[in-house]
């Protein structure tokens, strides 16, 4: 058996220094005349952050993970555990490591950090492929009975049962239709479609010409972030190389099926998601949302009958279709089937990619693949699901299993899956300012409640956070949420208050501590910072005197801490050490 | 200066039509193209698609001020996104948008006097697991901070003296 190589190269594997590292291989490979026993695969990045993450799979000592490998490591690696088949005990991967992956269930994200996105032939090996050869010897109407059955709902974050979508696309009566595979994934906080076109674009490529076989499709594009330059190129590789191999052109393995993939950049709209914008977009006009209906599926692009899946969506499909719709849908919880991928990000201890069953409590999914806080010191306030069109779901909140309905039900939403992690050193107040600030940005201004609404409601809480903060402000917030989410045109302004509504819901004494006592509880919002040590929370601890730059902080141990306001500098630093937000 | 770059935009951008020539839905590929050859939109090179394509200036106008990707000044030698996603917010990405800010004596959008460096703030580039993240040019580098940027800057001063 080859030695294999296994090193993450994602867009964060890169930026840790990945390409060094595999050149640093290469030259050690080559320096013992090793290269015809060892393998190197540059992978797609694995969901854990490690910096470079390097697997070595040898007969003798099975396979090890080292983490955060640096190039000067790998010399060190080469020598002793290929050679002399010793550890490097030092470099190798910690237990949270383990941790990390015991609890998940990877179907979607199964490729990523394991085989080389840009190569064909291993996605071949690992039956890549085969579910397309399966498609074309059934009807359109099994596979999407196949679908139906699967119980498989749009990843992008409304939860549209997929099945239902492709039959009404099919049923469309047109001679020219269209697959559209959504990888403009502008949600702050989400990642996984970057990291599925990184790591396995071809069981995106895969999933689309199944769709398109289904519907009846001649043509697909792909609208992708132009702020995803690897995944791009990954996939137009992975294009280039399925149109080789006979996957992708005209009559796919002999049979009458044609199918052409074309990808089209996006250039920097957020709206661009919603499907209507994302078509104007394709069409070369400006990004903004029409009436529904007519919906995409009998009208949508350039008129034509148009089908419109995420890219998680589109790459489960060669999974449902190889194991099975019963499979799939034996996995998972009520309503809702089969796994979902979340970005767990913030102040946790692992971010990252984690694929689980649907149904899986939020709690579990912080502290068993996340690994929970941060600081254990400063505990946990709130997670965010959802992005702009979603909320802030405090701790009681954390045993709510995640699925559509349950998530819906406590005023956020399951969106395309991110999920920010807060502790108790962030302003609620703020995120709600600061989600309204992204949204009022992106707001395209076409409807009126959404492009001003939305404004009026972000200067009432930058008021708020300012210090200048009145009482009947809150009242105003969430009667203006109410009227923007009924009368909104596209998804992103109905769901756009979200926000604002589940913070207010969950956490209202903070709104109240800015606008009467005028403080921040959580020290962030800079107007209302006065640097004082609140001697009834302060318990003389001494963490800020060890990190004050300025030398302001006064302290005794189990006496006293106060702060000299003539010497400090205002950085902040002493608050985000107290874990006792004794400092506001 | 302005009469090399009308010369440039006359052959560049024509040639850059032609490529796109009876096709549908160009505009917005056609400008992502024009963009990355002058590294902004000249407005002359509008003028010629608009003759060239029949449609008015206006519209494309239209598409240029609706995507953030576009820019209709010339940009600094090195571009540098601070990334302002929901993660990056919690981890303190403001705290080094406001540093660059302060340092180059320049806003969000805007180019540093001795064109070295334009600045943007960008909502998410999916990278939360680094988060702050800060990319220059197209080289990322997680978990930023002040005194990372610091270094950062300099070492892109230094090349420049090079």
């Amino acid at each position: 058996m080859k030695t294999k190589i296994i090193i993450c190269m994602g867009t964060s594997g890169i930026s840790a220094g990945a390409i060094e590292v595999v050149k640093n291989f290469k030259k050690e490979l080559s320096r013992y005349k090793l290269n015809a026993q060892c393998q190197i695969i540059r992978s797609g990045d694995r969901g854990l952050f490690r910096d470079v993450l390097v697997d070595i799979v040898t007969e003798q000592l099975g396979r090890v993970t080292y983490e955060y490998i640096k190039p000067k490591d790998v010399a060190l690696i080469v020598r002793q555990h290929i050679i002399e088949g010793r550890l490097v005990q030092e470099l190798r991967a910690k237990d949270d490591y383990a941790q990390f992956f015991e609890e998940q269930m990877r179907i979607v994200l199964s490729h990523c950090g394991e085989i080389d996105p840009e190569d064909i032939d291993a996605y071949i090996a690992n039956e890549g492929y085969s579910a397309i050869k399966k498609v074309l010897r059934m009807s359109a109407d099994e596979v999407i009975g196949e679908i139906k059955k699967s119980g498989l709902r749009g990843r992008g974050g409304a939860g549209f049962p997929t099945g239902l979508k492709w039959e009404f696309t099919k049923q469309a009566k047109n001679d020219l239709k269209y697959i559209v595979c959504n990888a403009d994934e502008g949600d702050p906080g989400a990642f996984m479609d970057r990291s599925i076109l990184e790591g396995d674009p071809h069981a995106v490529i895969e999933g689309m010409l199944i769709a398109g076989f289904a519907v009846g499709a001649q043509a697909g594009y792909v609208y992708c972030r132009a702020e995803y330059p690897l995944a791009l190129a990954r996939l137009k590789k992975a294009i280039l190389a399925a149109d080789r191999k006979g996957f992708l052109g005209k009559r796919i393995l002999k049979t009458k099926f044609s199918f052409d993939i074309q990808i089209k950049e996006g250039a920097g709209a957020f709206v661009c998601g919603e499907e209507t914008a994302l078509l104007a977009s394709i069409e070369g006009r400006r990004g903004m949302p029409v009436t529904r209906p007519p919906f995409p599926a009998e009208q949508g692009l350039w008129g034509r009958p148009t089908l419109i899946n995420n890219v998680e969506t589109l790459a489960n499909v060669r999974y449902i279709i190889t194991k099975g719709g019963d499979w799939f849908s034996s996995i998972g919880f009520q309503k809702s089937k089969g796994t979902k991928v979340f970005a767990l990000a913030g102040k946790i201890k692992n971010t990252g990619l984690v694929e689980v069953p649907m149904g899986t409590t939020i709690r579990k999914l912080i502290f068993g693949p996340g690994g929970g806080m941060l600081n254990k010191n400063i505990g946990f306030k709130a997670v965010q699901i959802g992005g702009p069109s979603g909320g802030c779901l405090p701790e009681k909140l954390l045993d709510t299993p995640i699925d559509y309905e349950s998530i819906t039900s406590t005023g956020a939403i399951m969106g395309s899956g991110g999920m920010v992690v807060m502790d108790k050193h962030t302003c609620m107040v703020d995120m709600a300012r600061y989600f309204l600030e992204f949204t009022v940005a992106e707001s395209c201004g076409k409807c009126v409640s959404c492009r001003v609404g939305l404004k009026r409601m972000l200067e009432v809480l930058e008021d708020i956070t300012a210090g200048k903060g009145k009482p009947q402000d809150l009242e105003f917030l969430k009667e203006m949420s109410a009227t923007i989410k009924d009368t909104a045109l596209c998804g992103l302004g109905n769901t756009a208050p979200n926000p604002v509504v589940t913070t207010l819901q969950y956490f209202e004494d903070e709104y109240e501590a800015h606008i009467k006592n005028k403080i921040c509880p959580s020290g962030v919002c800079a107007g209302l910072l006065k640097f004082e040590v609140l001697i009834e929370k302060c318990v003389k601890c001494g963490l800020c005197f060890g990190v004050c730059p300025a030398g302001a902080i006064i302290w005794e141990k189990q006496e006293y801490a106060k702060i000299n306001l003539d010497k400090c500098i205002k950085c902040k630093a002493c608050i985000n050490v107290c874990p006792f937000l004794a400092i506001i | 200066m302005r009469i090399e770059l009308m010369k440039v935009n006359l052959t560049q951008t024509k040639r850059l039509i032609r490529k796109y020539h009876g096709k549908k839905g160009i505009l917005i590929p056609l400008l992502q193209d024009i963009q990355s050859a002058y590294g902004y939109i000249p407005t002359a090179a509008i003028e010629i698609i608009a003759q060239e394509l029949s449609i008015f200036p206006v519209d494309i106008y239209g598409i240029l001020t609706f995507y953030a990707q576009f820019y209709l000044t010339p940009r600094g030698k090195h571009t540098i996104k601070v990334c302002q996603g929901t993660a990056c917010h919690v981890m303190g990405g403001k705290d080094i948008l406001d540093y660059l800010s302060g340092k180059l004596g320049i806003n969000q959008g805007e180019t540093s006097q001795d064109r070295m460096f334009s600045l943007e703030r960008v909502a998410c580039l999916g990278c939360c697991g680094m988060a702050p993240v800060v990319v220059i040019d197209n080289a990322f580098y997680g978990r930023a901070t002040v005194e990372k940027v610091k270094k950062l800057l300099l070492g892109y001063r230094l090349k420049k003296n090079k």
